[in-house]
């Protein structure tokens, strides 16, 4: 699988899903991919890098989501 | 006068110890005169907010923080804690209130200068208020602004050659005693094998991609100084295998009273004369060792390096030559099904630079698993429980070993599969009859 190709995987798959909720785990990219976890940060790194995704932590447990969705950023007063 | 009244805080400070609201009502006063003259690039009265919002919490007996949010350094997802307060009109100095978690250098030995310089950044960049040392170990870095974030990180990088700390999913900082550096027991270099597997896990530190958190932590001796075997998903502990090594002049000026015990930890009061058998020999879990008229004598096979009879006389006992780590997996704290210490894995391991067979055999498989089997917010030690000690076995490709029991029948836990047993699990009924009636 191409980069591209993951791209539209996890883009498709999580706007499916902004209705009911806005932030993943990493393993929830990983079966969106299809790929096996080490394979699969390969290519959602490169998606932070690139602004696909952005990185929301508790300081526990961390998440993922696409950028600005979710109440997240209205109400950290960064949108 | 203060800004905020605080009769309830006020409180913590009429008992006998030293309180928290002392150090916050100093630092407040000191940021209000501001003597060094310094530009402060968060609100001035940042503390005095903090011990406001405080107040107003125990008033009403809940928080005004939000806690978790998307803040962070650019290319990194751990390192960052978002924190904000729901009342930013009463309490704006703290408004955004993130904390920042530095990693901690190896066996936490610092110069002055060093810590003048984190404290420098972060009286200008921040609240002023640390935590020295958070629990996974980090220098922890308690409030400052979105904007601060990046310029904090530069600082930290750039000139005072630190990087940020592991947080959220990730490895966290990996955290070692002082080790080979000042202690003669350390049967490894634990500052050499936490900084070799820092940075050859720099990925998994900053960008997480695991279940849940992720804990190294290296003890060099079995005295556990770090606490690995309970602090950590995979604990590295310094043993050996051959003899302890007895000097048995040392031995008898112990019993002469030429050496204090203990190195005279406890000489602060008079416990009378040292009793070797007292004190050591029955003291000894494993009940291996005895007096042969004036000779210490030990069977080294039955030791479990306790390490109680070398603590009591470090000039007569020393560590073994044949030295190594073993490794125990899958401590934590008791947020799911209470707290759990680490299970033995390894039995014994060399830990000689660079760590490839650390690296390959044992902390890539079980990453691996882990990864692949662990549910959302599953503790290493959690998988182990539900999938058994038998699948970490497998995971890791080693042959079940007793040292990994930790007594008999308490966790029988190997049950052979049907490729391991010959001719499998079918059988010819008529043939078994033969030989067994009904």
């Amino acid at each position: 699988m191409d980069y591209e190709e993951a791209k539209n995987l996890v883009v498709e798959g999580l706007t499916k899903k902004q209705k009911s909720k806005s932030k993943f785990y990493f393993n929830d990219l990983a079966k969106l991919i299809g790929e096996k976890p080490r394979a699969a940060k390969k290519y959602v790194n490169q998606m932070v890098t690139e602004g696909i995704l952005e990185y929301w932590s508790s300081g526990s447990t961390s998440m993922y989501g696409l950028p600005g969705t979710g109440k997240q950023a209205a109400a950290e007063h960064e949108d | 006068m203060a800004k905020h009244e605080t009769p309830m805080l006020d409180e913590l400070v009429s008992g006998p110890w030293p309180s928290f609201v002392d150090d916050l009502k100093q630092l407040a006063a000191h940021r209000a005169k501001n003597e060094d003259n310094i530009e402060y690039q968060i609100p001035v009265d940042v503390v005095e907010d903090l011990l406001g919002i405080l107040e107003l919490s125990f008033k009403h007996g809940r928080t005004h923080w939000k806690h978790g949010g998307i803040v962070g350094v650019f290319g990194y997802g751990g390192g960052v804690i978002g924190r904000y307060c729901d009342q930013p009109q009463n309490f704006s100095g703290v408004a955004h209130f993130h904390t920042m978690r530095v990693a901690q250098p190896g066996g936490k030995f610092y110069k002055t200068d060093y810590l003048k310089q984190l404290c420098d950044l972060w009286d200008l960049r921040g609240s002023g208020v640390t935590n020295m040392h958070g629990s996974t170990g980090d220098i922890i870095f308690l409030g400052t602004t979105t904007p601060q974030l990046e310029e904090i990180f530069y600082e930290l990088t750039h000139n005072i050659n630190q990087d940020l700390g592991g947080s959220g999913s990730n490895l966290r900082t990996p955290a070692d005693c002082i080790g080979q550096a000042r202690c003669e027991y350390a049967c490894y270099d634990t500052q050499d094998l936490c900084y070799d597997l820092t940075q050859e896990y720099q990925d998994e530190l900053h960008r997480p991609a695991f279940p849940y958190k992720f804990k190294f932590k290296f003890d060099g001796c079995p005295n556990g100084c770090v606490a690995s075997i309970a602090r950590s998903d995979l604990s590295f502990i310094g043993t050996w295998k051959d003899d302890i090594k007895i000097d048995q002049e040392a031995v008898a000026a112990y019993i002469g009273g030429e050496f204090p015990p203990n190195a005279g930890a406890h000489s602060g009061r008079d416990w009378g004369a040292f009793d070797i058998q007292k004190e050591v020999i029955d003291n000894c879990p494993t009940e291996c060792m005895w007096m042969d008229g004036k000779q210490l004598k030990i069977d080294d096979r039955e030791c479990n390096r306790c390490m109680h009879c070398i603590n009591v006389m470090p000039r007569a006992l020393r560590i073994g030559d044949e030295r190594g780590l073993s490794i125990l997996a899958g401590a934590k704290a008791p947020i799911l099904d209470g707290a759990q210490m680490g299970t033995l894995i390894v039995p014994f391991i060399e830990a000689v630079a660079p760590y490839t067979k650390i690296k390959e055999e044992v902390i890539e498989p079980i990453w691996d698993w882990w990864m692949e089997e662990g549910k959302n917010r599953e503790r290493l030690g959690e998988l182990m429980k539900r999938q058994g000690l038998q699948r970490v076995i497998e995971v890791l490709g080693v042959d079940p070993d007793p040292r990994m029991v930790q007594e008999p029948r308490s966790n029988p836990y190997v049950f052979w599969k049907e490729d391991e047993v010959e001719g499998g699990w079918e059988r010819d009924i008529n043939e078994f009859r033969k030989h067994h009636q009904r």
